[in-house]
């Protein structure tokens, strides 16, 4: 149901705010005939500056690796082109790592999306829901011909990024401001995100590690998604690559079958 | 990967928390956590943005619980877009809702004002003309998120930087009649009152002499910046990032005076300070507190 006539004053006075060609809305104005352009201006200033500050918070490492001139340029485009939809802000900006991978300006850093996409995962596993971990005993009480039915109830905070690039350690190496040394940003890496309990952590998963966890993590038994692993890569070790999960928190509680 | 989605809380009964008497609290900021709770628990109360803990989880979570532990809590919304035309979001209040049943705030408030139009998000608190149309608007979304939370919302006035061109009634009577309608207190923000006042060219005395204290529940203090209008005179903007002025403290004990000491919030929202920064701008609103204490009541509920 529309508004009714008298309550159209937001209609008038929103489309101006993200669009810095349009004037002033008409049906404003200063004191005593005082023209309104630089009072509204206030408004549109805090709408685009919070909501390039609110980007910047969740994409700290998107921006040291930018600069901060390069990143409030690309995240003014983002921010007129796609305004968040929710009060929220912790949610908003989901579109910004596809907005970087088609950004003209940043294709000589092919990386720099998936970086975000891993920020992006970070702040997810920081506000999730609180669970107890999975314990290694819990498993280790498995008896040995129930294992490959096993399956495996994700973490509320746990989640996966793939990369064809070294996303892991582009992301880890600019998260504080020590100094970055060279890195070869060719070598394929896949992160684990998880907050077992207060931190969040991002691992980087050994070669079929991607492949098994988002199996896992997807509700397929442990046999199956160890086959999947072992197609993805050859070399994959499911001993350490269980371990290595379970450890990290990425699951809460064991079950058989399909569920 | 699950996104943030906040616990059902819609069992939870709500409770009351004490009333706060005349204390001086701030803004609850996260970088300051380890300071607060180093120290013994302090008199005054912790105001916070409701919408950062809408979160399903978390360290937000863990340090707000450590605050509530041993000091009353303010709740303070900052997106309900309760001037907006549009309904309210009412995935938005039974998050809300939640908040108030889990941490028990001995306050409760919001903003006349609006910052969602249709599914866009400002992150800002926009103005509203004042006319019967908004007025009826205004007092059916107070009286939802009243129902809601089964207590009265505290109900702040806004800083504004332009006027609109229908409206047919001042803010003050706006909002004593918001308020006289709905049943809803008030949070007085007297900065924002001089920021408008500065803006409009009107006198803040005149404005706090006609808005009705009986109803203020809360009082928030907060610093403001200074910019120029398009013919080069002073625009105020209320910017959360710096020290209250003396001017509004003037004004500030002028109106305690008038309407006995009510809880008082130092807003600092932006360029935060260490702790002790804070701290020393809560204790100067706690000295006119006192000053102004009715004789015979030590009415004020200590954290301790």
């Amino acid at each position: 149901m529309p508004p009714e006539p008298d309550l159209c004053f937001a209609a008038a006075f929103a489309p101006a705010l993200l669009d810095p060609v349009r004037p002033a809305p008409e049906i404003v104005a200063g004191p005593n005939g005082k023209a309104p352009g630089k009072r509204y201006d206030v408004y549109r200033n805090n709408v685009t500056v919070s909501l390039i500050d609110a980007l910047a918070a969740i994409y700290p490492a998107v921006q040291r690796i930018t600069g901060t001139d390069f990143f409030r340029a690309m995240a003014r485009f983002h921010v007129r082109q796609t305004p968040p939809i929710s009060p929220l802000l912790f949610d908003y900006g989901r579109d910004f790592p596809v907005f970087i991978a088609q950004y003209e300006h940043a294709q000589m850093m092919p990386w720099l999306a998936d970086v975000a996409s891993i920020e992006r995962a970070w702040l997810d596993a920081y506000h999730a829901a609180d669970a107890a971990p999975l314990s290694p005993a819990q498993l280790a009480a498995v008896a040995p011909e129930r294992l490959g039915d096993l399956v495996l109830i994700p973490h509320p905070a746990a989640g996966i990024v793939r990369s064809q690039f070294a996303a892991v350690t582009i992301f880890a190496a600019n998260r504080d401001t020590s100094p970055v040394g060279r890195i070869d940003a060719a070598t394929p890496e896949d992160a684990l995100v998880t907050r077992a309990e207060f931190d969040v952590v991002v691992r980087h998963l050994p070669p079929g590690g991607a492949a098994f966890a988002s199996s896992l993590m997807s509700g397929r038994p442990l046999g199956e998604a160890a086959a999947r692993a072992l197609d993805a890569a050859a070399e994959f070790d499911l001993a350490s690559n269980i371990t290595g999960l379970i450890e990290a928190g990425a699951f809460t509680s064991i079950a058989f079958g399909d569920v | 990967m699950t996104t943030a989605i906040a616990p059902d809380m819609s069992a939870v009964p709500l409770r009351y928390s004490a009333s706060l008497g005349g204390v001086a609290g701030t803004s609850f900021k996260p970088e300051h956590l380890q300071a607060i709770l180093s120290t013994k628990p302090q008199r005054g109360f912790f105001e916070v943005h409701a919408e950062n803990y809408m979160g399903a989880g978390g360290p937000p979570h863990r340090a707000l619980e450590a605050i509530r532990r041993d000091h009353p809590v303010s709740l303070h919304g900052v997106c309900m877009s309760i001037g907006g035309p549009q309904p309210l979001d009412k995935a938005h209040l039974a998050r809300f809702r939640g908040l108030v049943a889990r941490y028990q705030p001995a306050l409760v408030s919001e903003h006349l004002a609006w910052s969602t139009h249709e599914t866009s998000f400002f992150n800002d608190l926009l103005p509203l003309p004042y006319t019967a149309a908004t007025l009826r608007n205004v007092c059916d979304h107070i009286d939802q998120v009243q129902d809601a939370i089964r207590r009265p919302l505290l109900l702040e006035n806004p800083s504004t930087y332009v006027a609109f061109r229908e409206s047919s009634m001042s803010e003050t009577d706006f909002i004593r009649t918001v308020a006289e309608r709905t049943g809803c207190g008030l949070l007085l923000d007297i900065n924002n009152v001089f920021v408008s006042a500065t803006n409009h060219g009107f006198s803040a005395l005149d404005y706090l002499a006609d808005f009705p204290l009986s109803r203020v529940g809360e009082i928030h203090l907060a610093g403001h910046a200074e910019q120029a209008d398009d013919e080069g005179d002073l625009l105020l903007i209320d910017s959360h990032d710096g020290p209250v002025a003396d001017a509004v403290w003037k004004l500030y004990e002028i109106v305690i005076q008038r309407r006995a000491p009510v809880p008082t919030l130092i807003e600092w929202d932006s360029k935060i300070p260490d702790w002790p920064v804070l701290q020393a701008e809560a204790a100067a609103a706690q000295a006119i507190l006192d000053r102004y204490r009715p004789v015979g009541l030590t009415g004020d509920r200590h954290a301790a």
